[in-house]
């Protein structure tokens, strides 16, 4: 059966355009204000969202999406919360996956950890620091709970190892835009789109970018060569700046509507 | 034991973003050409000869000894190395490995300040870009390494993150060479971190123990009974136990960091108080809580305050080939004390965890054991944590 993720694509496709997935943390800026946040998202018409299981020590992100861990980490966010997010989101309608550091899924069991999503419905989960050669039992844990497994390529991946990470990918392909962590940039580096090429080459799956994308142009130039478009630290730079939690999620909802418009200019 | 893909059976691996794989692929391969290529070897002899002061020199504490079961008790002196301590072993390995893959630039986490005093000095003698990162805690307690640093060249810069110590400063490193990897090399100080670095460092740190097995021979015609040294990441114990693992007859003994006392979660006794996780790109023991996070590592050393260990270490453990115990800050500072007053050399505190280890296994083996213990590093730079802990007057 195919995952809401899937099946978002095939319509996203359909309509000739990329999706718009937005990343926000679980427990950020709280836990009933992260559910708020989801909300005001699916409102907008963002496409899906990625859910982040802050942790401690996050080597891939920035200062924006480490600020916001933290503030999770605070609040008390454990397995408990990210998979009582997760069910929210797909309640509200939203194909939603989790993005999330190793060590927290080893340390609540492998197989465990993937049934838990699938029972919450989500579609699957981002692995930004597992590695194919450490994947062999995530492979099989995915398969048997019928998630995606999702895993993000970069600028330095040579052809022939994207044929291999590629292979273990399934509902789409993360292409991390450029070198470097997290946070929003004044440009799109040209990397992306050759990145972007490359890995059509090996798989027919959609590919989604993110990793510094944040401004309706930069998404509408995403959406002109890829399947979707990721957008974490410009959504939560407005959440950590706000007044307070009403504040922010009128300004998030606006800045949502914008990218959503922006999504769909780009071809 | 396969070493395949950089594994100590379940231990090891990489666990790192992709954009990494490139750069750990280059450094492995260079490693591996640089093993087998005679011209690097005698390159780096050559700076261990001149520069670094190797071999390190075999000394007997007797009066030291006295407290410590009448045992005999020989120091590898890695104290007495240029820089300070066992540290500069691994940086003018990785230095040399630098310069042949054309990287210009360097980068490199330090806790106790020895490592970023280190590399900052290969950076100064190979003509290196150098930035160390520094957790902000340990910028205060390591001061004087700060300033030894710049002094040297390099840009110091402060962590604030998390608890602002070596993890920390790891992290941010990490996100340095993710974003700069094309011309720059991180320098990784222990046998930690994704494959290739815990089998690297250790092999450029194994010439402890293989100088000292060779001298213990000399000196008393046999093996020692135990071999003890101080477990921070890992690397001056891998060292040093490396050479002995083939003798089955020999102990190895590593000591971690025990803080306040392992019951009161103040410690950063990882084998002893953790379990297996992943952390910095390798899975081995971690100092961990029910969802996989971090947990804050605490002791009187700054160079022991680390929530990891080296993944070859976790593996020893669990195959019983080498043991693990804890120091608290007390025992530490009395055998940091008992050194300095009974035989004029002054340890860095990292150090006298593997001192007080030798008290008390010498009290269990008694007088006709030999105990071999890495001195890995002077205490110049704990001179002023001591004099606090000790209520000395500055
Ligand atoms: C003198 C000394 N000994 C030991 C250590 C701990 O590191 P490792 O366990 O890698 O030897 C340090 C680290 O800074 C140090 O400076």
């Amino acid at each position: 059966m195919a995952t809401s993720l899937e099946a978002l694509f095939i319509k996203t496709r359909s309509e000739n355009r990329a999706a718009l997935i937005a990343y926000i943390p679980a427990g950020f800026p709280s836990q009933q204000g992260c559910k708020n946040a989801i909300s005001a998202l699916a409102r907008a018409g963002v496409d899906a969202v990625e859910i982040g299981f802050p942790y401690s020590d996050p080597v891939m992100d920035g200062p924006t999406i480490q600020a916001a861990a933290n503030i999770s980490l605070q609040g008390g966010t454990g397995a408990a919360e990210v998979f009582s997010t997760l069910n929210f989101a797909n309640q509200a309608g939203l194909p939603a996956v989790v993005m999330t550091y190793w060590n927290p899924i080893e340390r609540y069991g492998v197989d465990r950890f993937a049934q838990e999503i699938a029972r919450n419905g989500g579609s699957g989960v981002v692995t930004p620091d597992l590695t194919i050669e450490e994947s062999d039992g995530w492979k099989l844990a995915t398969q048997a709970a019928g998630i995606n497994s999702i895993y993000v390529v970069a600028p330095s991946t040579t052809d022939d190892r994207l044929a291999r990470v590629t292979q273990r990918c399934s509902g789409f392909v993360y292409a991390a835009s450029l070198m470097g962590v997290t946070g929003t940039r004044t440009t799109i580096s040209s990397g992306a789109q050759s990145l972007v090429d490359r890995i059509r080459k090996t798989t027919s799956l959609p590919i989604a970018v993110g990793l510094g994308v944040s401004t309706r142009e930069q998404v509408r130039d995403v959406a002109g060569f890829a399947d979707g478009v990721i957008v974490g630290s410009a959504f939560i730079k407005i959440l950590l700046q706000a007044r307070d939690e009403e504040a922010g999620l009128e300004s998030l909802s606006a800045l949502a509507q914008d990218l959503v418009a922006g999504v769909r200019q780009g071809r | 034991m396969s070493e395949i893909l950089g594994h100590f059976e379940s231990y090891g691996g990489r666990f790192v973003p992709e954009a990494l794989i490139g750069a750990l692929d280059e450094l492995e391969e260079a490693h591996n050409l640089a093993l087998v290529d005679p011209e690097f070897q005698r390159e780096l002899k050559h700076l261990h000869l001149t520069y670094t002061g190797r071999p390190s020199i075999l000394t007997e504490v007797k009066r030291f000894a006295v407290h410590a079961g009448g045992a005999q008790i020989l120091l590898k002196r890695e104290d007495l190395n240029h820089t300070g301590s066992h540290k500069i072993n691994n940086v003018l390995g990785q230095a040399l490995l630098t310069k042949r893959m054309g990287k210009k630039r360097i980068i490199a986490e330090t806790g106790a300040g020895q490592h970023g005093v280190a590399a900052a000095t290969a950076a100064a003698l190979f003509g290196l870009e150098c930035v160390i990162y520094m957790g902000e805690e340990d910028t205060k307690r390591q001061s004087l390494n700060v300033a030894r640093m710049k002094l040297l060249g390099a840009e110091v810069i402060p962590v604030s993150a998390g608890s602002r110590t070596l993890k920390d400063a790891i992290n941010e490193a990490m996100r340095d060479w993710v974003t700069n990897v094309d011309t720059t090399h991180y320098l990784l100080g222990t046998v930690a971190g994704p494959h290739p670095f815990p089998t690297m460092v250790r092999d450029f740190q194994k010439i402890i123990g293989e100088e000292a097995r060779e001298q213990v021979l000399e000196l008393t015609s046999r093996l020692p009974d135990a071999v003890l040294a101080c477990i921070g990441g890992g690397s001056n114990a891998i060292g040093i136990f490396h050479a002995f693992i083939p003798d089955k007859q020999v102990r190895l003994i590593g000591l971690e960091a025990g803080g306040d006392g392992i019951e009161t979660g103040r410690h950063a006794a990882t084998i002893t108080g953790g379990s297996v996780g992943v952390l910095h790109g390798t899975r081995s023991y971690v100092l961990q809580d029910e969802n996989g996070q971090t947990v804050e590592s605490h002791s009187i050393s700054a160079g022991l305050d680390y929530p990891g260990v080296g993944p070859e270490h976790a593996y020893l453990h669990d195959i019983g080939r080498a043991e693990y115990r804890a120091i608290t800050d007390d025992q530490a500072m009395a055998a940091f004390a008992l050194l300095s007053k009974t035989e004029g050399i002054i340890p860095a505190i990292e150090s006298a965890h593997a001192l007080a280890g030798a008290i008390n296994v010498g009290k269990e083996l008694g007088p006709d054991a030999i105990l071999l213990i890495n001195l890995s590093g002077r205490g110049d730079k704990d001179v002023q944590t001591a004099a606090t802990y000790f209520g000395i007057e500055l």
